[in-house]
This record gives C-alpha cells, sequence and structure tokens, in this order.
C-alpha cells in the first residue's frame, strides 16, 4: 500500500493515543504518578518521532502528490474516506509536531497538579495535530482541525495562570467561530464536488464568484488560527496564560494551522480568489509585521513579548503565500519550521527562568548573563534567529519571502521586511532586560545555570536552527517538488480564467 | 587553500575559547584562540602572495528556484588584499588584547567574540555572491554588538551596542532589498553573473514613487544606503562614536580597520554595476565628501581620546566614499588599506594612554606624559602623522590621491568632493594635533594618584604597536605603484572594475598648486593647534566664550542625536504603546470582550466553580463538534 507497507501514518498518529490509555491505568501518589507520566509520555513521543524521521528518510522528493498515502471508506455513500498521506508541504510540519512534542513533555517538569490528564491532554494534542496535517480528505481534516481545540483548551484552562479562564474562553469563542465558517466552506465543497477528497476537489472548478465566499470563509478560519491582524487578540493572552509546554504547542505548532490552510486548500482551490485576495493579504501582512512588531516593542513581560514577536512573524508567511512565487511559498514555508523551532526554543527559555521562581515581568529580571553563561549564549542564539540573522533558520525564510515579494512589488517586500529593524529592536530589549544590566534584585546572582533536562530541550532546539540556517537544502529539497506544482497549477489556473474571460468579453 | 586556512582558523580558535573554555582553563582558551589567528596571519599573507586563483565551491546553501546562492570562496586580487590586510591586523590586535585585557575575567569571551569577528569579516570579503557577502556583513554586524556590549552591566554600554545594531539594520534592510532587486532584474546573485549581465540592463526602468528609474540606480542607491549604514556615513552615523563604550582593541579592529570599511569594500567589489549608475555615484561622492566634513569639524571639539579618533574614523571613510564616487576605486581601496594601519594604530595607542592613565578618557585630564610613555608617544605620532597626511607616512599618499582624483574629475560635484576634502585635511591636521599635544605634552592635569601610576605598556602591547606603525610608516610608499600607480591595472586585474572616464590615468597630471594645497592646509592645521594648545591657551576657550553656538553645534555634534531621539525614537515609542494600550486592547478586543461581557456574571460563577466548568466547557465543545458533524451528514 505504501513504501513503509505497513499505514505509517495512521499508526504515527494514534500511537500517542496508546500513552493516554496508559497514563489513564496509572495509579498512587500524586508526585511519583507524575514522574511515572511523564517518563511514558516522552517514551511514546520519541518513538512516534523515530516512525517521523523513518517517513523522511523514505519520502521521495522527486514526487509533487502525496505519499505513504492510505485510504478506506469511511462513508461510503457520500463518497466521503478516511485518508492519509503527506506530501512536500506537510511532511515537515508533521515532523514539526513530533519534535516539539517530546520537548514540550521535557518543559512539563513543573507540573504535578493532575499530572496523568495533563500529559494525556498533551499525547491527544499530538495524535489530533498530526492527523489534521496528514488528513487528505477535507472531511476528516476538518474533524481534526476541531478536535485540536479540546486538549489545548483544557491546557489552558485547567493548567494555565491567573486570567486562565479568560484566556481559554476568549481561544474558544474565537477559534470556533472562525470555524464554522469552515464548516459552511465544507458543505458547499462537497456539494459542488461529489467528495471531500482534497486531490479531487483541488481539480473540481469553482466558479469565480463562488471562490470568493469560499476564500472569505477560510479567511475567517484559518485568519483566527494563524492570528491575522486584526483577529490575532486571542493570541497573547492564550499564550500568556497557557502553562510554558501549552504555550510551546501552540506557538510552534498549532500557529502553523491556519498558515497550511492557506496553503493547502484556500490558494490552489481558490485561485481567482486568492490572486484577487492577494492585496488585502500582503496589507494584513505588512500591518502585522509593522504594528504588531510595535506592541511588541511595548511590552513589559517576556513570555507576551515573544508572544507578539509571533503574530509578527505570521504576517511575514503570509505574505510570502501569497506571492504565489515559489521563493515566497518556500520562504513560508520554512519560515513556518523556523519559527517553531525558535519560537520553542524562546518559550522554553522563559520556562527556565519560571522554573527557578522567578517571574517574567522584565523590570524583574536583568544580569542573568553573568552566573548563566550557557543559558544567555542559547537565549541570544534564538534571539538572533527570531531576528533573522543569516547563519540561523530565520534569515533564511525571511529573504526568501523578501525576495518572492520583491517580484511581486517592491513595497510590499521592503515594508514586509521592516521586522529586521523591529524585530532587532524588541528582541534586543528583551535580552537586554533578561540578561545584560545589572541584577535588578539580589536573588538573580544565586540562579543556577542550566541543567541536563533544560539542556536536552535546548540543545536539539539550538542544532536544528543552525542546521537550517546553514544547510537549508536538505529541508527546501523535500519540498521544492510540491510547491513548484503548486505554483504552476496557480499560474495555469489564472491564466485559463484570463483566458476564458478574454472570450467572454468578445 | 591557503584561503580556506586563514578563513577557518579564526572559527576554531573561537570555538577554542568560547565553548571549550570551561573545559580547557582560561588560558588554554586564549592560547588557543592566539595560535589560530596566527596560523590565520600567516596563511593570509601567504594566499595573498599566492596570487589569483578560480573560486572555490564549499557547499550548496540555499537552492530555491533560481535564487541559489552557494557557500564558496573568492580569490581575487581584491579579496585577497582584503585577507591579508585583515588577518595580519587582527592577529596584531589579538596579540594586544593579552595584555589590555589582562585584568579582566571574562577575557576568553573577549578572545571568542575577537575570532569569531575574523572569521566573518573574511567570510564577507572572500563572498562569491551577495548573500554570503550579507551573511558576513551581518556576522560582523553582530560580533560588534556583542563587543560594544562587552561590559553589559553598563547602562551605556547597553544602550550603544543596541543603538549601532538596529542603525545598521535600517541600512541592512535597503542592502537586503537591493538584494532582492538584483535577484529579480538579474535572475543570479552570483558577482560573476551579475557583472556579465550589467550592459543588458543599463536602458531598464523601474517605477517607483510613481516615476520611471533606471533600475540600476535604484538598486545602486539600496546597495549604498546599506554601505552607509556599516561605514557610518552622514544620516546612518550615529552608532560608531557611541559604539566607542567597547573595549579599545575593540574599537581598533572593528571601528576603525576593518568592519566599517566594509561598506566601502562592498561598493568597489560592485564596482561593475556602480560604474552603471553614474547618479548614484555622484550621491556617493556628495554624501562622502560632506560626511568627510561634517565629522572633521565634529572632532575638532571633542575631549574623549576615543570619540575623536572615531570621528576621525567616520571622517577618513567619508574621504573613501569620496573616491569610490569619482570612479576612483583603487584609490578608496588604497586608503583603505593604509587607514586601517595607522587608525588601528592610533586607538591601541590610545589604548596604551588610557591603560596607564587609570582608564581616564578625557584629554583634559591628562598632559604631559610623554617623558613616561615614550614608546606609545612615538606611536602616536607616527599615526598622527599619517592621518594628517604628512609624507612620508601613509596617508600622505592616499589622501592626496583621492583628492587628486577629485581635482581630476573637475566636475561640479567632485569639486565640492575637493573644496571639502582639502578643508577637512585642515581639520584633521588640526584635531589630531590637538589631542596629540593635550595627551602628551604641556603640564599634567591629572589627579594626583593617577599620576603616579603613569607606566609605559608592557612588551605584549608595544610589539604589535610596533608591527602596526611599520605599516603607517611604509605603507604609502610601498603600495602606491602596485594599488594606484603604474602598475594598477596589472595588480587589480578585472576585480575592480575603471572606466575610461574615471579620473584614475589624470591623478599626477594636476596642476601643482592643487596638488600641494592639502599638505599645506594640513601644516597650517598643526600650526593652529600648537598655537591654541602650546603656546597661547587662552585663545581656544575664548573662541569658545565667544562663538558659543558654533561651540555648542560642534560638541553636540550638530544635534543629530537629538533630532533623531526626536524624530523616530520616542515617536516609535509612544506609537508602540498606543497601539498597544488603544489599539489592541481597546478597539480591537473590544468587540470580543463585549460579547465576553455578556458572560461575564457567568465568569465571576466560574471563579468558584473553576476546574468543573472548564470539564463543561470542552463537554460542550465536543457535543457541538458533534452536532455539526450529523448536521453535515444529515443535509447530504
Amino acid at each position: 500500500m505504501n513504501v513503509a507497507g505497513f499505514p505509517i501514518l495512521s499508526v504515527i498518529t494514534y500511537l500517542p493515543l496508546l500513552g493516554v490509555a496508559y497514563l489513564a491505568l496509572l495509579r498512587g501518589e500524586e508526585v511519583a504518578v507524575a514522574r511515572q507520566a511523564r517518563h511514558a509520555a516522552l517514551a511514546i513521543s520519541l518513538l512516534t518521532l523515530a516512525l517521523g524521521v523513518y517517513v523522511w528518510t523514505k519520502f521521495d522528493p522527486t514526487q509533487a502528490g502525496y505519499q505513504f498515502v492510505e485510504s478506506v471508506a469511511w462513508f461510503p455513500g457520500l463518497n466521503i474516506k478516511y485518508s492519509l498521506g503527506v506530501d512536500g508541504i506537510s511532511l515537515f510540519l508533521v515532523l514539526l509536531t513530533l519534535v516539539l512534542t517530546p520537548i514540550a513533555i521535557l518543559a512539563s517538569a513543573s507540573i504535578v497538579k493532575r499530572a496523568r490528564s495533563f500529559f494525556a491532554a498533551l499525547l491527544l494534542l499530538e495524535t489530533m495535530t498530526t492527523g489534521m496535517f496528514a488528513a487528505t480528505d477535507f472531511l476528516l481534516f476538518y474533524v481534526f482541525f476541531e478536535a485540536v481545540l479540546l486538549p489545548m483548551y483544557l491546557i489552558i484552562g485547567v493548567w494555565g495562570g491567573e486570567k486562565r479562564i479568560y484566556a481559554a474562553v476568549k481561544f474558544f469563542l474565537f477559534t470556533l467561530a472562525g470555524s464554522l465558517f469552515m464548516l459552511l466552506a465544507l458543505i458547499w465543497l462537497w456539494h459542488n464536488a461529489g467528495t471531500t477528497d482534497i486531490v479531487t476537489l483541488l481539480h473540481t472548478a469553482i466558479p469565480a464568484q463562488a471562490q470568493i465566499w469560499i476564500f472569505a470563509a477560510f479567511l475567517a478560519s484559518f485568519g483566527v488560527k494563524a492570528a491575522v491582524w486584526p483577529l490575532h487578540t486571542w493570541l497573547p493572552d492564550a499564550y500568556g496564560e497557557a502553562p510554558i509546554p501549552g504555550t510551546i504547542m501552540l506557538a510552534a505548532v498549532l500557529s502553523k494551522m491556519g498558515a497550511y490552510g492557506f496553503l493547502r486548500f484556500a490558494v490552489p482551490m481558490l485561485p481567482s480568489a486568492s490572486a484577487a485576495a492577494a492585496p488585502l493579504m500582503f496589507a494584513l501582512g505588512v500591518v502585522a509585521v509593522i504594528y504588531i512588531s510595535l506592541v511588541a516593542l511595548a511590552q513589559t513581560d517576556m513570555k507576551r513579548l515573544i508572544a507578539y514577536s509571533s503574530v509578527a512573524h505570521m504576517g511575514v508567511i503570509i505574505i510570502g503565500i501569497f506571492t504565489f512565487t515559489v521563493e515566497g511559498i518556500e520562504g513560508a514555508l520554512f519560515q513556518m519550521l523556523s519559527h517553531g523551532v525558535v519560537i520553542a526554543g524562546l518559550f522554553v527559555c522563559a520556562g527556565v527562568i519560571l522554573s527557578r521562581g522567578e517571574g517574567l515581568a522584565l523590570s524583574r529580571l536583568g544580569g542573568l548573563a553573568a552566573r548563566m553563561p550557557a543559558y544567555a549564549a542559547l537565549l541570544m542564539l534564538f534571539t538572533l534567529a527570531n531576528m533573522g540573522l543569516p547563519g540561523t533558520s530565520g534569515f533564511i525564510g525571511e529573504i526568501l519571502v523578501i525576495v518572492g515579494a520583491m517580484k511581486v512589488n517592491f513595497w510590499v517586500s521592503v515594508l514586509g521586511a521592516a521586522g529586521m529593524v523591529l524585530g532587532c529592536a524588541y528582541m534586543l530589549v528583551m535580552v537586554r532586560a533578561v540578561l545584560f544590566d545589572k541584577f535588578s534584585h539580589p536573588e538573580l546572582a544565586h540562579l543556577p545555570d542550566l541543567k541536563a533536562r533544560e539542556y536536552a530541550m535546548l540543545v536539539p532546539l539550538a542544532a536544528l536552527t543552525l542546521w537550517l540556517g546553514v544547510y537549508p537544502a536538505s529541508f527546501t529539497h523535500m519540498f521544492d517538488a510540491s510547491v513548484a506544482s503548486l505554483v504552476q497549477a496557480h499560474t495555469a489556473a489564472l491564466s485559463s480564467h484570463s483566458a476564458l474571460a478574454m472570450v467572454t468579453q468578445k | 587553500m591557503y584561503t580556506q586556512i586563514a578563513i577557518f582558523a579564526p572559527l576554531v580558535g573561537s570555538l577554542i575559547a568560547g565553548v571549550a573554555r570551561p573545559f580547557i582553563g582560561r588560558h588554554a582558551a586564549i592560547g588557543g584562540s592566539i595560535a589560530f589567528m596566527l596560523v590565520c596571519a600567516v596563511a593570509g599573507v601567504l594566499a595573498q602572495l599566492g596570487g589569483v586563483q578560480a573560486p572555490l565551491h564549499l557547499a550548496n546553501w540555499i537552492s530555491v528556484g533560481g535564487f541559489n546562492p552557494d557557500w564558496a570562496i573568492r580569490q581575487d586580487e581584491l579579496s585577497l588584499a582584503m585577507v591579508a590586510m585583515v588577518s595580519v591586523i587582527s592577529m596584531l590586535i589579538h596579540v594586544y588584547s593579552i595584555g589590555y585585557m589582562a585584568h579582566d575575567e571574562n577575557a576568553p569571551r573577549f578572545f571568542a567574540y575577537m575570532s569569531l569577528f575574523t572569521f566573518a569579516m573574511l567570510m564577507l570579503v572572500t563572498a562569491n555572491n551577495l548573500l554570503q557577502l550579507f551573511f558576513g556583513w551581518e556576522g560582523v554586524g553582530l560580533v560588534s554588538y556583542l563587543l560594544i556590549n562587552y561590559w553589559y552591566d553598563r547602562d551605556a554600554a547597553n544602550a550603544a551596542a543596541i543603538k549601532a545594531f538596529i542603525v545598521n539594520r535600517v541600512g541592512d534592510l535597503a542592502f537586503a532589498a537591493g538584494i532582492a532587486l538584483i535577484y529579480v532584474v538579474f535572475g543570479t546573485i552570483s558577482f560573476d553573473g551579475i557583472f556579465a549581465a550589467v550592459a543588458a540592463h543599463t536602458g531598464q526602468g523601474y517605477t517607483l514613487f510613481g516615476t520611471t528609474f533606471p533600475v540600476l540606480e535604484v538598486i545602486a542607491v539600496l546597495l549604498f544606503i546599506g554601505a552607509m549604514g556599516k561605514s557610518a556615513q552622514l544620516l546612518l552615523h550615529t552608532w560608531l562614536p557611541d559604539a566607542m563604550e567597547g573595549p579599545t582593541p575593540i574599537s581598533a579592529l572593528i571601528h576603525a580597520a576593518t568592519m566599517v570599511a566594509a561598506g566601502v569594500f562592498m561598493i568597489v567589489r560592485m564596482s561593475p554595476l556602480m560604474d552603471a549608475a553614474p547618479g548614484t555615484l555622484e550621491l556617493i561622492t556628495i554624501v562622502g565628501a560632506t560626511t568627510a566634513f561634517f565629522a572633521g569639524t565634529v572632532g575638532c571639539v571633542q575631549n574623549d581620546i576615543k570619540r575623536i579618533i572615531a570621528y576621525s574614523t567616520c571622517s577618513q571613510l567619508g574621504y573613501m566614499f569620496l573616491a569610490v564616487g569619482l570612479g576612483a576605486y583603487p584609490v578608496a581601496m588604497f586608503h583603505l588599506i593604509d587607514h586601517a594601519f595607522f587608525k588601528a594604530l592610533l586607538f591601541l595607542s590610545a589604548g596604551s594612554v588610557i591603560h596607564a592613565m587609570s582608564d581616564e578618557q578625557d584629554i583634559r585630564l591628562m598632559g604631559g606624559i610623554a617623558r613616561k610613555l615614550p614608546v606609545t608617544w612615538l606611536m602616536m605620532l607616527i599615526g598622527s602623522l599619517a592621518l594628517a597626511g604628512i609624507p612620508p607616512f601613509a596617508g600622505y599618499y592616499s589622501k592626496d590621491a583621492i583628492l587628486s582624483a577629485a581635482f581630476a574629475a573637475h566636475t561640479p560635484i567632485a569639486m565640492y568632493g575637493w573644496y571639502l576634502g582639502v578643508f577637512t585635511a585642515g581639520l584633521t591636521a588640526f584635531y589630531i594635533a590637538r589631542l596629540f599635544l593635550l595627551t602628551f605634552h604641556g603640564q599634567s592635569r591629572a589627579p594626583k594618584h593617577v599620576q603616579e601610576h603613569v607606566h609605559e605598556s608592557p612588551l605584549v602591547m608595544l610589539v604589535p604597536l610596533i608591527g602596526l606603525s611599520a605599516g603607517a610608516v611604509g605603507a604609502g610608499f610601498l603600495l602606491k605603484n602596485d594599488f594606484i600607480g603604474g602598475n594598477y591595472i596589472h595588480f587589480w586585474g578585472s576585480s575592480i572594475d575603471v572606466t575610461a572616464n574615471s579620473p584614475m590615468g589624470l591623478l599626477e597630471s594636476i596642476p601643482s598648486w592643487a596638488a600641494a594645497a592639502p599638505l599645506a592646509i594640513g601644516i597650517f592645521g598643526f600650526a593652529v593647534a600648537f598655537l591654541f594648545y602650546m603656546v597661547a591657551p587662552a585663545i581656544p576657550a575664548a573662541l569658545a566664550q565667544n562663538f558659543g553656538w558654533l561651540y555648542r553645534f560642534l560638541l553636540n555634534k550638530w544635534y543629530f542625536d537629538e533630532l533623531y531621539d526626536w524624530l523616530f525614537v520616542r515617536p516609535a515609542l509612544r506609537l508602540a504603546k498606543f497601539a498597544w494600550r488603544f489599539g489592541d486592547e481597546q478597539v480591537i478586543d473590544g468587540v470580543p470582550n463585549g460579547l465576553a461581557a455578556l458572560t461575564s456574571d457567568a465568569s465571576t460563577q466560574t471563579v468558584k466553580l473553576q476546574t468543573g466548568s472548564i470539564a463543561l466547557y470542552a463537554f460542550v465543545m465536543l457535543v457541538g463538534l458533534l452536532a455539526f458533524l450529523s448536521l453535515f451528514l444529515w443535509v447530504r
């Protein structure tokens, strides 16, 4: 049935559920259970990751279509199938999920209260997210897309900070409201094509008039998830209030769902609407970069500053996707990976401070470089990557988007790149407040440097950051074919469309 | 082969000093860095002597669509000249730092940064495409930031470091846009590919602001804005004087000899493209000459020994751009190399003085230390004469050649450069003589305990000074023939594009009064300084009194910092607060919060129920999802 010889994607998707089942069986004293649960969750997530890496090694980069495909009838009468597969676009998003779940689990050391449920929620989240990225049936995608909400909602609402209820409800309302529109679009598309198979949907023509409405529905749902301005305000609250592992998953993985939706559905299915909406999307992207960067500059809390920086980077991704150029879209994809790794690193760094009993208010930090040199070096690396310094992952995505955007419009390119200056400003202000200057209070002088568990989280992320930055070809190589065919299809669809328009005009 | 060794040896040294430090101890860490720098310097010189070689492909970097810059090492005449200069000067400054940083407990970190800097700088000068050049460009910027911030518990160091990075990034934004536009127009960003296609794009237009400009001019201006940031040219110069917060060896290496010259290097590297953008070249001449003049005037009234030299650097970089704008690229490179030697010498001598004066930097609190620091005195004298352009020292040959080129070109804009350049030559002689006399001669104005501790620096600091002084004395007449004289076409080969209408061939054929003017004005500047600070010290005080407005204008550096603060920094911060507090929290959040207010009564109760209600919400969501699904199945 596929290269692996067994439904490997389903195994990867549901293996964490096995972990959930095991966790449900754990009994005993709270601290001991927490430790056992953590170890079990870590083991199962590492095993899943190993399978994911196997998929990567067997992936054929010359093919543009889905690989490792598996498909069984789900609702035969309705032409709806349970089908999974990965192409160059989804492969690394699946891998990103698989890499970051163990890191989130490692970052959960301080969670003891209801630890069993917490790790179950994390593993459930991994299942839902993986399934969402690997689904090749729109209905299946929708189910996973919605189901991601559940564990995330619980993680914020039960284990979050002081304002967790407010943040969780806001997160819930925003994303659910957006998803309703996607459901309507889904029903329409299914009605139009008679199936929810994504590949068939891609090849079913949609009248230009309808495209606009469907695009608007997609914008509502994916825009909320990608935190496109002005739909972003749920994000700082959710990121700020969620516990660190939750924030990592939200920022690094879940924020990619929106961008992935645009890339998978909006652009290829709705070529003329996407082209028509491109100026709007550029405007939203540029506003995100400039406005949100300014808001980030005004933040007084490390976690919220990183959260806003995350939104600003989503602006770059949106710009890249809607350039419809190979450079821009690969830049956007690359930025999604890079952002996932880097933002996770930054939040882990914030967690390091929290786990030492200190708060994240910037005015209450300072001088940490003196006593925590290893921590300082790693935080600095992620900061530089977040600013897009060449040699780190952040640069590759950014320069590709700048180049792609320059093909379309000079000002989109330059304004979209304004993050180079503004991002530099807010990130340097942040590291100054955290690492440099004098200790703002004497206890800071006694914080210990990184521990083994923290190295285990930060070093792989740092290595990935540098690997992505110095030798990005090992990743772009894998999505070249898929992106090229996407761009080609888009161009072809547009030109046939305009040719048709010219015929009808006559 | 040698070039590769020269580039990667400092990287290894940096890792030894930075990463391996906890395992091998302080001395081994510093020793490792020094050892690899020695290797680098030897290899750098051997590479230069070995001559031109084909570009060396190391690895694929990015390959997306047609955008495929590689990691490669370019080994043409221009790159090799820079490799030799950078590796030798960097090595000397490494050695000097052993003495200078001897009492600093974090010295290995310092050496790690310096070696990393050398690596990035060498990657910059040997880049074979614009993106790798940009890698080195940002790399040196990063290390500059880290080193300005070296004493990171100081407020001023933090502020200066952030300022340096941000101002540079403004230039880099334009540079990146320029690279992108080059790719869009040329379909490649490798140097050879661009240069080969320049002629094909000369007539092409590009529409901006509703007007069509020649596309090559747009590209050239974008690149030049990048160069302005890195080389501290007027409008983007404000970071350089503040950068003096870093340790003095850094000021010598990064903020005088190498990194700040990268802008000049980049424009020279792009000379085939620049030649096709005559409008931009004129702009470069104007900006360069104006910067030279501006920084010269400010340098005359500053009191911090390092800031005076910093403004001098800014001014000398202006001279280099003046030459670049005239199309006299070899002359600019000649001054770049000469300047690297004598400016590094001046900074390190200043470091030696600061070391001797218990970290005092204000020249008003020095004086009368010539006898106690004889070697430093001599070194500073050589550096000063070289800077002021007194024969036979290095600056005389290169600075005079720049002004000769300006006079020979004789267009109105070139003459603007000539007049300002000659006037600035007088200012240069004045401010450096002022610095020299106030520091070493006259009565000592230092507090007693400082005076007692004045001592000559150790040998490990003096030997590098002597090495640099050899360059400041000899580089001018030894290199002149190769760099700009009869042999220059052969020496630079095809690495620099000199057009037929550049003033390169006319350097010797200007009237003798014009050729002698800079030297005469320079000597006049010396004389005035001698009069002011040795014979009649009342005069400068009286001038400052009577022309208070002018004095304050210069002392406050033409008020650029205040202007930018008022124009950019404060509004940006205010806007940031406004966007957050009003835009996000009031306007955008107003809508959902209004909705939430409907449930606010419920939420006060949820505080009591807490997790119970969370589970309820989750359950509601699950039910909702099922409801949607059944709805979907039902409507089929």
